[in-house]
């Protein structure tokens, strides 16, 4: 297949649209396809970002069908697995006709040389999008992995560097991932901290939805533009808002119903699972409004499992699945505090009460007052009687010792 | 040290020049108050319709939001949850329950903006002040000592201290006077989707009020817009089903809180009359003390020989 197709390179260098027109693809399919990419990408894409699936339809069928290169590297896959599992359009639309897959280590029929000269003919220098997807091993020179007898170090800068552009696909290729989990034997890392002067697009996700990386790909064929991208080159318009925001489960945590077992009454209910250490609050990703497989409630909060963060790299991997997070952006609960008229008003009987209590406290006063001035008379013969004893036993001694003993 | 004749007319002339200044700068102050504190003509305020309220609470977090507050989670560490105005929370709803004798209801609660405020009449410093233009009761940080005299002060305990901070604030409602410098209307009724909360010149919100009375006779408690009169006026209005003094609102008579202080006031400092009674009192009971402790001394003196110690 790949031989075949990588022979078909001169002839992908047409439009989309002819080329859908020559193998017989209905244009109901192509709208459908477009409704998908525009339900995947609402805004932030310039490409869909057209009133009618028809006028998308119209942008992406002339956009030229982009040459794909896709490297493995560390990795399970998954990646790949959720783009096999797109249904509009289906695997064979999309890597035949609407983009031009000319590398894929899983889905290509070559191996061997053959597979070496596949990748050779394709990797033409600014012709070519590069999708890479797993981390890179790092630590003693990359030798944890290797291809055809080369690190996977040095693939990528080779094929890295004719590329038009680079998307790191999956959170392993964005920053690391599984493999650069606590303690990172291989030294695991993404593709930006090694390859820094080329256009580079992150798609975090265990795995992404295949839409955004589809929106990104033909966003760059038709305009070769990329997409406004935030401060961990993530595209924003699929990574611009939290899942917390969107989650269909919103409701019960506002009104405070919490999942507190798995099994439990409330799990059964479908309620909250913010409890269960559920990363929604604080992870940035499309999940809750974009599920996968086009199958309503298909990810992983719809099914009763709490988000892991998969999208952010100080969360996933990180700290512990079942470890609560906290809310960054607090807002209201279903809750409400009530009136509290007692406030600031005094009844005449706590007046009564208060004015007793002083009155009674001036009253003990002025009897202990009464009270130290008798004992002072009280003591006065005896401190007299004391003195002339003191002055007849030392009558020296009286003006000096007289103030030491007053004191 | 012995105080000459000199130093005795230093002090009396700067006692001289202190009065024959303050004079003049009692009087300034007193009509600096005619001229500010009062509802001016072109008063922006607010009114709120407690039955139109849903409760949503979107203008507790828009007003967080809007004025960059950090939101209260105190009560569970989830939600913004404040269970009263406090240093993060200029604007709050709270809920009144039902009782035999009204529905249940909700209430906003924020500034009032007093034609006539006690927290700016309570303030030494003039760190409060009612906005001459539009009326809005302004916070300025660079005066404000911290002494929390408005917090006591404010009849519906609006202002709060920032406890938690070493150069504290005093947080309270001032109407998104940022937002309206940019022509855009507070972050309250910006969200409120039911118009329960709506902007605008107090007169037009009074007229809107009384329209909204007119056009539903039992509607409304006792058919009278609380804060027209209340406290000499407030350009915060409110309407409600449910009793005003249930919704947090205290019952207050028609003459500001400060012209009562101030009627009370000028009693006392009458030809300085209470100063003068007052000092006087004490001047006789320290005289008699005096004279008490001389003759204590003489006796000691007299009995010891020595000079007393005392």
């Amino acid at each position: 297949m790949e031989h075949e197709h990588s022979g078909k390179v001169n002839q992908a260098r047409g439009s989309i649209g002819a080329h859908l027109k020559n193998c017989g693809v209905g244009r109901r399919t192509f709208l459908e396809f477009c409704t998908g990419l525009m339900v995947a990408a609402p805004y932030g894409l310039a490409l869909t970002d057209k009133a009618t699936p028809a006028a998308v339809a119209k942008e992406v069928a002339r956009a030229k069908r982009p040459s794909v290169v896709w490297l493995h590297f560390q990795d399970c896959t998954g990646c790949s697995e959720t783009l096999l599992r797109t249904s509009k359009p289906d695997l064979a639309d999309l890597i035949l006709n609407v983009i031009s897959l000319d590398y894929h280590e899983t889905l290509m029929a070559a191996s061997g040389h053959q597979a070496e000269a596949a990748l050779d003919s394709a990797v033409k220098p600014g012709g070519f999008v590069l999708v890479v997807e797993g981390s890179l091993p790092t630590k003693a020179q990359g030798i944890y992995m290797k291809l055809a007898g080369k690190p996977a170090l040095q693939v990528l800068q080779e094929v890295g560097s004719k590329a038009a552009a680079i998307i790191a696909i999956g959170s392993c290729a964005s920053w690391g991932g599984v493999p650069s989990a606590d303690p990172n034997p291989t030294g695991a890392t993404g593709v930006d901290s090694i390859i820094k002067d080329k256009p580079i697009v992150n798609i975090p996700g265990c795995p992404p939805n295949p839409y955004t990386l589809l929106g990104v790909v033909l966003q760059f064929a038709r305009y070769g533009s990329l997409p406004a991208l935030d401060d961990e080159k993530r595209p924003k318009f699929a990574f611009d808002r939290v899942i917390h925001d969107h989650c269909p489960r919103r409701g019960h945590f506002d009104a405070g119903r919490f999942v507190t077992t798995f099994g439990d009454e409330g799990h059964r209910q479908g309620w909250c699972l913010y409890k269960m250490g559920c990363k929604g609050p604080d992870t940035h990703a499309g999940c809750s409004t974009r599920h996968f497989n086009e199958i309503p409630d298909v990810w992983p909060i719809g099914i009763g499992a709490p988000c892991i963060g998969c999208t952010e790299k100080h969360i996933a991997f990180r700290i512990p699945q079942f470890e609560t997070i906290p809310i960054h952006h607090a807002t209201p609960a279903d809750t409400y505090p009530e009136v509290q008229t007692s406030q600031g008003s005094m009844g005449p009987l706590a007046t009564g009460i208060v004015g007793a209590v002083a009155g009674a406290a001036g009253g003990v006063a002025w009897m202990a007052r009464k009270k130290f001035q008798s004992s002072e008379e009280y003591a006065a013969p005896i401190i007299a009687a004391a003195e002339a004893r003191n002055q007849a036993e030392h009558p020296a001694t009286k003006q000096e010792k007289k103030p030491a003993g007053e004191a | 040290m012995s105080i000459s004749r000199r130093d005795v007319f230093k002090v009396a002339g700067a006692g001289t020049v202190a009065a024959l200044t303050a004079a003049p700068a009692c009087a300034r102050e007193e009509e600096r108050y005619e001229q500010a504190n009062h509802i001016p003509p072109g008063a922006l305020g607010l009114l709120y319709d407690a039955t139109k309220c849903i409760g949503c609470k979107a203008c507790v977090s828009a007003c967080v939001n809007a004025n960059g507050l950090t939101p209260d989670t105190s009560l569970d560490g989830l939600h913004q949850a404040p269970l009263a105005l406090n240093a993060s929370t200029k604007n709050i709803i709270k809920l009144c329950k039902a009782t035999d004798k009204h529905p249940e209801s909700f209430v906003k609660q924020q500034c009032m903006h007093c034609g006539d405020p006690a927290c700016v009449a309570a303030c030494p410093f003039h760190a409060l002040e009612k906005n001459l233009v539009n009326g809005i009761v302004e916070w300025h940080e660079d005066k404000c000592i911290g002494c929390r005299y408005c917090e006591i002060a404010c009849p519906f305990h609006i202002p709060k201290f920032e406890w938690t901070v070493f150069n504290a604030k005093i947080v309270k409602c001032e109407l998104c006077d940022f937002r309206l410098a940019v022509n855009q209307e507070p972050a309250c009724t910006y969200v409120c989707p039911t118009h329960a909360v709506i902007f605008g010149p107090r007169e037009k919100l009074l007229e809107t009020a009384h329209s909204r009375i007119a056009a539903a006779p039992n509607k409304y408690f006792e058919n009278r817009v609380y804060g027209e009169k209340e406290a000499g006026g407030t350009q915060v209005v409110y309407l409600s089903a449910v009793p005003f003094e249930d919704l947090g609102l205290p019952t207050l008579s028609a003459d500001s809180v400060p012209a009562k202080a101030l009627s009370w006031q000028k009693k006392v400092y009458k030809w300085m009359a209470g100063p003068v009674l007052l000092y006087a009192a004490i001047a006789t009971a320290m005289k008699r003390n005096w004279v008490e402790h001389e003759k204590e001394i003489a006796h000691e003196e007299e009995e010891t020989g020595l000079k007393a110690q005392l």
